[in-house]
């Protein structure tokens, strides 16, 4: 049995309201306490020098296991969505995807909803849930079929899993690249209306009313979507949702010039609808902030904008850039890591991402004001596509601890 | 051979050069006098077009221009590869069916062939918007723009606003209404910049199905019905219904889009008496315009368009080539 006390780091406990000096104390690869306990003698105590101490970062949604840019954001566990290669529509392919990155990190796979996700016949869901998947996702996707989705949620909700949605009508956005809007006319992209997501987000509102079914939307970035997503959870529905710290920091004006990099799945909305999506994360409409790591190489850019691949490698930014949520005065350290790390756990169902006893010890030490510079040339990850290639910002992971131990 | 002189290098009123572009990618990098400029130039060869039976000029010999025609065009094509060879260019057309775009090359890994062949200004038509951009960033030699997705078609701006100069003396407060397809159309984005830089009052007339969002960013005044965008118009531009571009229902029919939106005798008649029709080609006749309008003697400059074609084009390759040729005064 090995005990460690992590002592002199200020706490940054989701489940508390500020920033607090503490102990964390572990067992094993488990906590065993925190806050103001006392240190056993047989314990060995590790300095955390002042920094703050949070759980690991649980990144709900990401499309490549790319353990090297996790690491460097600080990322312990990540939801693996099931758009890979072959789609994750099967007990083995799961069993393979929760491998892939232990004992270092760890990979939750979310289960197709449906075969080869498709949007048409139910996956076997109950299997990969057995297989080790955590969720049940569209994946890119939206399900047109109304009734093939009312079938997901109600067979995912008997299992008492959550189901992961993408939400934009596929009718109204089509083969669209760009918000409707002055960008968009300008630079003659295929568009589609903002609603096409409060389309989605009205249609799978309904569906879980009738269903029951947990049901967590994964990005919504827009202020008609967040309205939907308030009214609903006001009527006590289960409902959740997320965004990544793209929508929260740049519009459709960072596509001027056809920056491929900024070729997002949704594609980048209004200022307005920007700064609605900041509103939402301060009155709390928002639970998970995300990565939506999916890191394409040159070969998916380089191209003309709209026949580029959307997606950026977002997890090497993503701590650092969702603390300008706190240092913006929008939300606490805490509150923060509740977006990052608590939420995430509490809708994937794993015991992780909080200091409470039994927690797994997956904890980051982050020294929140240290500067450095987003370089999509020196990235960790398979590829550098950041639309906030050469932006400055500040917050560093020190040291990351995996299950008890430090990488 | 025609007179036609090689102007020096003019400036503006700051003394900046007058057209300091390397490329030709969007009437959005110009300025009005940059506009007029090139308009001014075209009217030499206009002029040396018409001129006889040698237009040859030779001012551009022992260059190779390459037309790399991503996407089908049989009159821009014909129009650039008249223009490079009535100055004397040695002129490579390069038609994606037969490229190596067809067996997986990607567009940047063409570029850089292209350069590779030491070409010394490249036409580019691409159905992606950006795309011609993308290349002109990889390339050594000066990229004029043939097209590219719904984003912009800046000889064709010129060519129109060269027909209407010619044929109404000037900009100043013309009314022009562009009617049509406005949503998929570059030809429509090119020219609300190109015309209301210009000063004229620019109209998008078109199916709220078939008009962008903020098509005022553009210059032009959005009206959803034929006959109040046509009202009181000098110019007439058509365009055509682009079904390839059209994923879904943006219309019901032909036959209803010619009731409500199709140029008739009856709906020119709203617009001033002498207003003139224009059409950038190919027309769907029967569809967007009736064919007596589009064959009228005196009304349609259609046929007009398509000669200003070769003369901007012309002046395009010329203006764009006089660095690397050491032109006095254009570095």
């Amino acid at each position: 049995m090995t005990r460690l006390a992590i002592a002199n780091g200020k706490l940054a406990d989701p489940s508390g309201k500020d920033l607090t000096p503490g102990i964390i104390l572990i067992e094993d690869d488990r906590i065993l306490a925190s806050g103001d306990v006392a240190i056993p003698p047989d314990a060995e105590t590790i300095d955390a020098k002042g920094l703050v101490v949070a759980p690991g970062l649980i990144d709900l949604g990401v499309f490549a296991t790319d353990k090297p840019a996790f690491h460097f954001g600080g990322i312990t566990r990540a939801a693996l969505m099931p758009d890979q290669s072959s789609p994750l529509d099967d007990a083995g392919l799961i069993r393979q995807a929760t491998r892939a990155g232990k004992p270092d990190f760890w990979v939750h796979p979310i289960a197709a909803a449906t075969r080869g996700l498709k949007g048409a016949e139910l996956a076997e869901i109950g299997m990969m849930q057995a297989a080790g998947a955590k969720a049940v996702g569209t994946g890119r996707q939206w399900i047109a079929d109304s009734g093939v989705m009312m079938r997901v949620l109600s067979y995912a909700s008997g299992l008492g899993l959550t189901v992961i949605t993408h939400a934009e009508d596929a009718g109204l956005a089509g083969k669209a690249v760009a918000t409707s809007g002055e960008t968009a006319t300008r630079l003659g992209l295929p568009h589609a209306p903002a609603c096409a997501e409060a389309m989605a987000i009205a249609r799978d509102i309904m569906l879980a009313h009738a269903t029951g079914a947990a049901i967590h939307f994964r990005l919504v970035t827009t202020k008609a979507g967040f309205d939907l997503i308030r009214a609903a959870k006001a009527e006590g529905l289960k409902v959740t949702c997320g965004i990544s710290p793209a929508y929260l920091f740049l519009s459709d004006n960072a596509v001027t010039d056809f920056r491929t990099f900024a070729r997002l799945s949704p594609p980048l909305r209004s200022e307005d609808d920007r700064k609605a999506s900041i509103a939402a994360v301060a009155d709390g409409t928002v639970d998970v902030i995300t990565s939506s790591h999916d890191p394409r190489g040159p070969e998916d850019k380089r191209l003309p904008f709209a026949d580029a691949a959307p997606g950026m490698a977002g997890a090497e930014t993503l701590l650092a850039l969702s603390l300008n949520l706190v240092r913006e005065g929008h939300v606490t350290l805490n509150r923060l890591m509740t977006l990052l790390s608590a939420n995430p756990a509490r809708i994937l169902g794993v015991d992780a991402g909080g200091f409470a006893p039994g927690s797994a010890a997956d904890l980051i030490f982050i020294d929140p004001d240290a500067p450095w510079i987003v370089d999509s040339g020196k990235m960790a990850a398979q590829a550098g596509n950041t639309p906030f290639d050469r932006m400055p910002v500040q917050g560093r992971v020190r040291r990351i601890m995996k299950g008890g131990n430090f990488l | 051979m025609p007179d036609i002189t090689v102007p020096s290098a003019q400036s503006d009123l700051t003394g900046r050069a007058l057209f300091p572009h390397r490329h030709l990618l969007s009437i959005a990098d110009l300025k009005p006098w940059e506009i007029r400029f090139l308009l001014d130039e075209a009217e030499h060869w206009a002029k040396s077009n018409r001129g006889g039976a040698r237009k040859h000029d030779d001012r551009l010999a022992g260059m190779t221009q390459i037309n790399a025609f991503f996407e089908n065009s049989t009159r821009t094509l014909l129009s650039f590869e008249i223009a490079g060879k009535r100055l004397g260019a040695d002129v490579v057309n390069m038609a994606a069916a037969t490229s190596s775009v067809k067996k997986g090359e990607t567009l940047i890994d063409t570029a850089m062939t292209l350069n590779a062949m030491a070409a010394d200004v490249i036409v580019i038509r691409h159905a992606s918007s950006g795309a011609v951009a993308l290349i002109a960033d990889k390339v050594d030699c000066p990229v004029l723009n043939a097209g590219d997705g719904w984003h912009q078609h800046p000889t064709q701006a010129l060519l129109d606003a060269l027909t209407i100069r010619r044929r109404k003396g000037g900009f100043e407060g013309l009314v022009v209404a562009i009617c049509g397809d406005v949503l998929h159309s570059r030809v429509a984005r090119s020219n609300m910049l190109c015309l209301a830089a210009l000063g004229a009052q620019v109209r998008a007339v078109a199916p709220p199905t078939l008009m962008p969002p903020e098509v005022e960013m553009l210059g032009a005044t959005p009206y959803s019905r034929m006959d109040e965008g046509l009202e009181g118009a000098d110019v007439v531009m058509m365009l055509r219904l682009q079904n390839e571009r059209m994923d879904g229902a943006f219309i019901p029919s032909p036959r209803e889009y010619h009731m409500l939106y199709g140029l008739t005798p009856e709906r020119l008649a709203i617009a001033k008496p002498d207003a003139l029709v224009m059409h950038p080609g190919p027309m769907n006749r029967g569809v967007e315009i009736a064919s007596v309008v589009a064959d009228h003697p005196d009304r349609s400059a259609i046929t007009e368009q398509v000669e200003m074609g070769v003369a901007i084009r012309m002046a395009c390759l010329d203006v764009l080539t006089r660095g690397a040729r050491g032109v006095e005064g254009w570095a």
